[in-house]
């Protein structure tokens, strides 16, 4: 699309340098004792480029971007989702299986990325990224999806499922029609921090139009004896045990405004520099947990990195047991996900930062704060 | 007595009765009007734009870099208003702000101030988002500041000019008297040399024009900007030619000298662009090359003043027929020689002036426009001196001495220009 052409540059910087080295050594064979070829580049510099003072009001400084997005507007606050666990509707079936039902409708929907750029977004239940659906391992898991956008989408989930229910083109009901719908169907497993996107095609297109989301399984503790008993009584969000952790999603994503295949905006649930602006609330007695999933398009990893603490990292989520010990980064291909365990327990309060450690992604919007509380 | 006979007047009737003739030419207006409104209330291209998402567009018109950042002049050449939501330096997103709006109408300004801490002779890339998340990029290629207007400044530009401009002609000028004592024959052929190294200068202009027309943004239309500045000047000098040949034809020597003008004004509409170049390439930041740069000029347009000089040695036929005999009586004023250095001269330094405090595309398009219309006029007044010479000799207009001389003219320019070109 519209790339910008840059201003007319007069003489290249390149074509310079060819000049000078050129000119350069027939000038100082015919004018080696002149004036001109004496004047060192210090005097040059101070005599053409003298230091002009500002002349603007301060303000306005530093990086990131200059205003407010109207989280209203978006119909979503990106701290908001941090936290916002959608259970389904839950009843238990005859043969004593939990059943969770949703209900998930794609919509087309201008969602403020950055304050004041609007992205001509596609998505599941009029947000970026869609609700965070949860459940326990062993649930029957019943969604039902309808189309209300003006191109055709699917629901694929990262799990274990049969393949009528794999929401791709072409196998079960496929590609679902605007004003179709259809409804997956599966018992959840296996338990870990997975995700759920748009299948149709092209793929590129429509995950990057922000048609994805987290899909948590908890695991069971009726099912592991231990360590691992405790650990899964901590993880799921049934047992007392997971209301002493401060649990929170992050998808990590990124947005093409201008459609030439790479990321203007960077973030973790969507708007650019948001947790810069609006530190997430910590405290400090409590377990974090972090559900990370990479669903950025474009780039083929992304990454945390965690300012002045450590966690371990649990990949993909199907472990009790940590898979990384003590680390402060983390990478993630696309649609990698794992969960993190941190505390800030004995910290100074403060403000800590965490950031993708691809500096440019960081600086594109994909950087915020822990606000530590005593 | 004659009876008084109404002159003829053509009458506009309407079924019969005559309508005044200022009603007559409004209705072509009013019938503007309508169709315009029928347009534009009416809407009925509606069917075309649907789905169509608006072309933004802005251009980068200038980067100045100041002490604690940029200040980016931004033009929206765009057919629908434009508004700035972001701005990113080097792809990290970063503070700004826009006077006197964030929205720019069709063909509107604004300035975007940016604090950023550049480093000395590092390029820095600008990438600014609109509401719509459409991207516009622009470069500066090697962060230095930008000079802003002083004495010291001023004066320091106007050096440049007068080293790439007045020194070279003034010293061009001095083979005057050596060219004076040549054979006649050579005459030709130094003629030639002169119409060689304008034909090169021509090219130059040329190409330098349609470079910067190519880079406005499309609603200026560079191209046809140059081309009427082209034939602007060119129409002017042949208004001047006609008006002032009848004068000059009596007397040789200022036939000559009005050609010697000429040819000082066509060079000096380059030499204006010359200067615009060298300004805007110091205002860029590359002062520390600068003075290999302006020498390399010096040595490139020394030709340029034997151009000018040229036309000024008499012919023997001149002279017998003005009933002089030695050929070093009809040496012009010193004086004369002055101003036509200065006329083909001084614009390098206004060129460096402008370049350097207030570059501008859209005025160095008109300028090298100016300057290629002119120098097409002097090569062919040259030619005509040429041609007249030849007949009066005796010799072809393209004779094999003439040839060499416009080859040697050629070759001059072009190899002096790999002191300052790319």
């Amino acid at each position: 699309m519209a790339q910008g052409k840059a201003g007319w540059e007069p003489l290249s910087r390149r074509g310079f340098i060819k000049t000078g080295l050129l000119a350069g050594g027939l000038a100082t064979a015919v004018f080696e004792s002149g004036r001109l070829g004496q004047a060192s580049d210090e005097q040059a510099q101070a005599l053409f480029c003298p230091v002009p003072q500002p002349d603007d009001p301060p303000g306005h400084e530093g990086l990131g971007v200059v205003g407010e997005v109207d989280h209203a507007r978006n119909g979503f606050d990106p701290t908001a989702l941090l936290t916002d666990w959608d259970y389904g509707t839950v009843s238990v079936l005859p043969n004593g299986q939990t059943l969770r039902e949703y209900n998930i409708v794609a919509v087309d929907k201008e969602i403020e990325i950055a304050p004041g750029v609007f992205f001509p977004a596609w998505t599941y239940n009029g947000r970026i990224p869609g609700p965070s659906l949860r459940c326990v391992e062993g649930d029957r898991i019943r969604i039902t999806f309808s189309n209300g956008s003006s191109h055709p989408h699917t629901i694929h989930f990262h799990g274990i499922h049969a393949a009528s229910m794999d929401g791709v083109p072409g196998v079960g009901d496929g590609m679902i029609e605007p004003g179709d719908r259809t409804v997956y169907e599966f018992d959840a497993y296996p338990f870990g921090c997975h995700l759920y996107h748009c299948h149709s095609l092209p793929l590129k297109r429509h995950i990057h139009k922000g048609l994805y989301g987290a899909f948590i399984i908890d695991p069971d503790p009726e099912k592991y004896q231990g360590q691992d008993r405790v650990a899964a009584r901590s993880r799921n969000h049934t047992f007392p045990e997971n209301a002493d952790v401060h649990e929170m999603v992050m998808v990590m994503n990124g947005f093409d405004t201008n459609f030439d295949n790479e990321n203007e905006v960077y973030a973790v649930n969507t708007v650019a520099f948001e947790f810069m602006k609006h530190p997430i609330e910590i405290r400090s007695d409590q377990l974090q947990r972090l559900y990370l999933i990479n669903i950025t398009e474009f780039d083929p990893i992304n990454s945390i990195h965690i300012h002045a603490n450590f966690f371990d990292y649990y990949d993909h989520g199907t472990t009790l047991q940590p898979t990384l010990r003590t680390v402060d980064t983390v990478m993630q291909c696309q649609a990698q996900r794992g969960i993190l365990e941190f505390s800030f327990a004995g910290f100074e309060p403060g403000k800590y930062m965490f950031h993708a450690h691809q500096s440019e992604f960081a600086e594109l919007g994909w950087m915020g704060f822990f606000q530590v509380r005593g | 007595m004659q009876p008084q006979i109404k002159p003829p007047k053509s009458e506009v009737r309407l079924m019969g009765r005559p309508v005044p003739m200022w009603l007559a030419a409004l209705v072509p207006l009013a019938a503007l009007g309508l169709l315009l409104s029928v347009f534009v209330f009416g809407n009925p291209l509606a069917l075309f734009r649907s789905n169509i998402p608006p072309a933004e567009n802005l251009s980068f018109e200038r980067i100045q870099v100041t002490q604690d950042g940029f200040r980016v002049t931004l033009v929206n050449s765009g057919p629908v208003p434009v508004t700035v939501t972001q701005v990113q330096v080097d792809q990290a997103y970063w503070g700004f702000s826009m006077t006197p709006s964030n929205t720019l109408p069709r063909l509107g300004r604004a300035k975007l101030d940016i604090h950023y801490p550049w480093v000395v002779g590092e390029p820095n890339v600008f990438r600014v988002l609109t509401s719509s998340g459409l991207t516009f990029d622009g470069l500066v290629e090697a962060a230095a500041p930008t000079p802003v207007p002083g004495l010291k400044q001023f004066l320091a530009y106007g050096l440049v000019g007068v080293y790439v401009g007045i020194l070279p002609v003034m010293l061009g000028m001095l083979w005057y008297p050596a060219m004076r004592r040549l054979q006649h024959r050579w005459m030709g052929a130094i003629l030639s040399l002169t119409i060689g190294l304008l034909v090169f200068l021509l090219i130059d202009t040329v190409l330098e024009g349609l470079e910067v027309a190519g880079g406005l943004p499309g609603a200026f239309q560079g191209v046809p900007l140059f081309m009427f500045s082209s034939l602007l000047a060119w129409l002017v000098l042949v208004a001047v030619g006609s008006s002032g040949r009848g004068s000059a034809a009596d007397d040789p020597e200022k036939a000559r000298l009005y050609l010697a003008g000429l040819i000082a004004l066509g060079i000096g509409l380059h030499n204006l662009g010359e200067g615009l170049a060298i300004g805007a390439a110091f205002a860029v930041g590359a002062a520390a090359l600068g003075s290999f740069l302006v020498v390399g000029f010096t040595l490139h347009n020394i030709t340029e003043g034997i151009g000018i000089v040229a036309p000024l040695i008499p012919s023997r036929r001149d002279d017998t027929e003005a009933g002089r005999t030695a050929p070093d009586q009809a040496s012009p004023r010193w004086t004369r020689f002055a101003g036509l250095a200065l006329l083909a001269g001084a614009p390098a330094i206004a060129g460096a002036w402008i370049g350097g405090f207030a570059f501008s595309p859209i005025l160095a398009t008109i300028f090298l426009g100016l300057g290629a219309g002119a120098i097409w006029q002097v090569i062919v007044e040259v030619g005509r001196l040429l041609q007249r010479q030849g007949q009066r000799e005796r010799t072809a207009l393209v004779s094999w001495l003439n040839l060499v001389g416009f080859l040697a003219g050629l070759a001059i320019m072009y190899f002096t220009a790999f002191l300052v070109k790319v």
